[in-house]
């Protein structure tokens, strides 16, 4: 048996087997590194930058570096969080975010992670695009205004549901979520309310319709704590079980 | 001088929430004027602002006496603060900004069911509306936010005591919500 590596998360040890990336290290040691479009159940998108830490005085993406023994990562730097926070506010002017009249709101990782980072104003000017919701759909409704280009959807539909109903298009500033068929409309495509591709969008785009703000204030998944302690895994020992 | 923070307060294109929730600190609005005395403000029904430590702004800019006040309340506040979800991002009146101004008056005021197609109000007296709806800190500059739609009263007390006791304004989980 080879003995288990380890580096350090800011000041910490966190032990990872090889081929690990620190994410998921730091999540099955139960540490949160901040992050949107990064999901245990698939594969790293790495599009997101909000898990930028310092390795070993280098800025890498938490979900795509893969651990090394002795490595130095910081994580949770007033550096650091402030940069998060300007990701974040650049997110929140870009779309239309108007959480107040969000079904997703409370329930929110974007939410939850500008909370979790201070953020008290989106600072820039803001945008105001115009994106139509597609409410073709019988059961789900689109709302491309909270989109967040996190491509979580894009990978459920693809690698879970093997249906590929999602894709991003476009470049730079124009980069949108589409609907893959011709007509552009869910309806038209095999997309069904049941799918892993319609519970797995982390804002407020993908909504199951009639079901409104079902849980009330208080009671929302980061209504009692934030997300760096509601979005962590508890430790399971099993390295000491072994 | 009575050696007390001067206030002021306003509404803009806001819906007041933010104020009412403010009134919501209850009895410590008394433990507040101990401290504080407002000048401008619905509360005083004091018309213009005059030098004040601190002013407080309800709601985003949607017609051009949004702007006339706005600035005058940058001119005469030492500290200025967006309170509330219209300040802070437009809020729910920016909800308009993807739709064409006319278009939505004609509606409003003229095609729409029911009305009586008397045609777009042009009294002199009325504010120009602005082609899109911003929040304040994209015409003056802006020294604190404070989001919530409307913030809570307790985050309203907290974010004030801090201000008022010279501290960095800070707001704990639960009292920081957007919604
Ligand atoms: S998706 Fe999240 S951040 Fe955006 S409006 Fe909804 S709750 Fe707010
Ligand atoms: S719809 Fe949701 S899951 Fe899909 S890319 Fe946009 S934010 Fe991500
Ligand atoms: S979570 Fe790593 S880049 Fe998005």
């Amino acid at each position: 048996m080879s003995e288990t590596q380890t580096f350090s998360l800011d000041g910490e040890d966190v032990p990872f087997a090889p081929g690990q990336t620190v994410m998921q290290a730091a999540q099955a040691a139960g540490r949160w590194i901040p992050h949107l479009c990064w999901h245990p159940d698939f594969e790293a998108h790495g599009s997101c930058k909000l898990c930028t830490v310092r390795a070993n005085g280098r800025l890498v993406a938490a979900c795509t570096v893969a651990a090394q023994p002795g490595m130095a990562v910081e994580n949770r730097t007033p550096d650091l969080d402030g940069r998060r926070q300007t990701l974040l506010q650049m997110l929140f002017v870009e779309g239309n975010h108007f959480c107040p009249s969000c079904e997703k709101s409370g329930n929110c990782l974007l939410q939850a992670t500008a909370y979790e980072m201070g953020m008290m104003t989106p600072h820039f000017d803001m945008f105001y695009p115009d994106r139509p919701v597609d409410a073709s759909h019988p059961e789900t409704l689109l709302d491309f205004n909270r989109c967040i280009l996190c491509a979580l959807c894009v990978r459920a539909s693809r690698d879970a549901d093997g249906k590929n109903v999602f894709a991003l298009s476009g470049r730079g500033i124009r980069s949108h979520l589409i609907v893959n068929h011709e007509s552009g409309r869910l309806a038209d495509t095999d997309f069904a309310a049941t799918d892993r591709a319609a519970n797995i969008c982390p804002v407020g785009v993908i909504l199951p319709k009639r079901r409104g703000f079902a849980v009330p204030i208080g009671r929302r998944k980061y209504d009692p704590a934030p997300a760096s302690v509601v979005d962590v895994v508890p430790v399971k020992h099993e390295e000491e079980a072994r | 001088m009575s050696g007390k923070l001067r206030v002021a307060t306003t509404s803009l294109a806001g819906c007041f929430g933010c104020h009412m929730s403010f009134l919501d600190i209850d009895e410590r609005l008394l433990t507040l004027l101990e401290v504080v005395e407002f000048d401008r403000s619905p509360i005083t029904d004091i018309k213009e602002v005059g030098q004040c430590d601190l002013g407080i702004i309800e709601g985003g800019v949607c017609n051009a006496e949004n702007v006339h006040v706005l600035r005058e309340f940058r001119k005469h506040c030492k500290t200025l603060v967006a309170m509330g979800a219209c300040a802070v991002n437009g809020g729910l009146p920016a909800q308009r900004n993807h739709l064409d101004l006319r278009d939505i008056l004609e509606e409003v005021y003229h095609t729409e069911l029911g009305l009586a197609h008397g045609g777009i109000p042009n009294d002199p007296e009325l504010p120009l509306p602005l082609n899109k709806v911003h929040p304040i800190h994209e015409v003056v500059k802006v020294d604190y936010f404070l989001p919530g739609c409307p913030p809570p009263a307790d985050a309203i007390w907290k974010f004030l005591t801090d201000l008022v006791a010279g501290r960095t304004p800070h707001l704990a989980h639960g009292l920081l919500h957007y919604d």
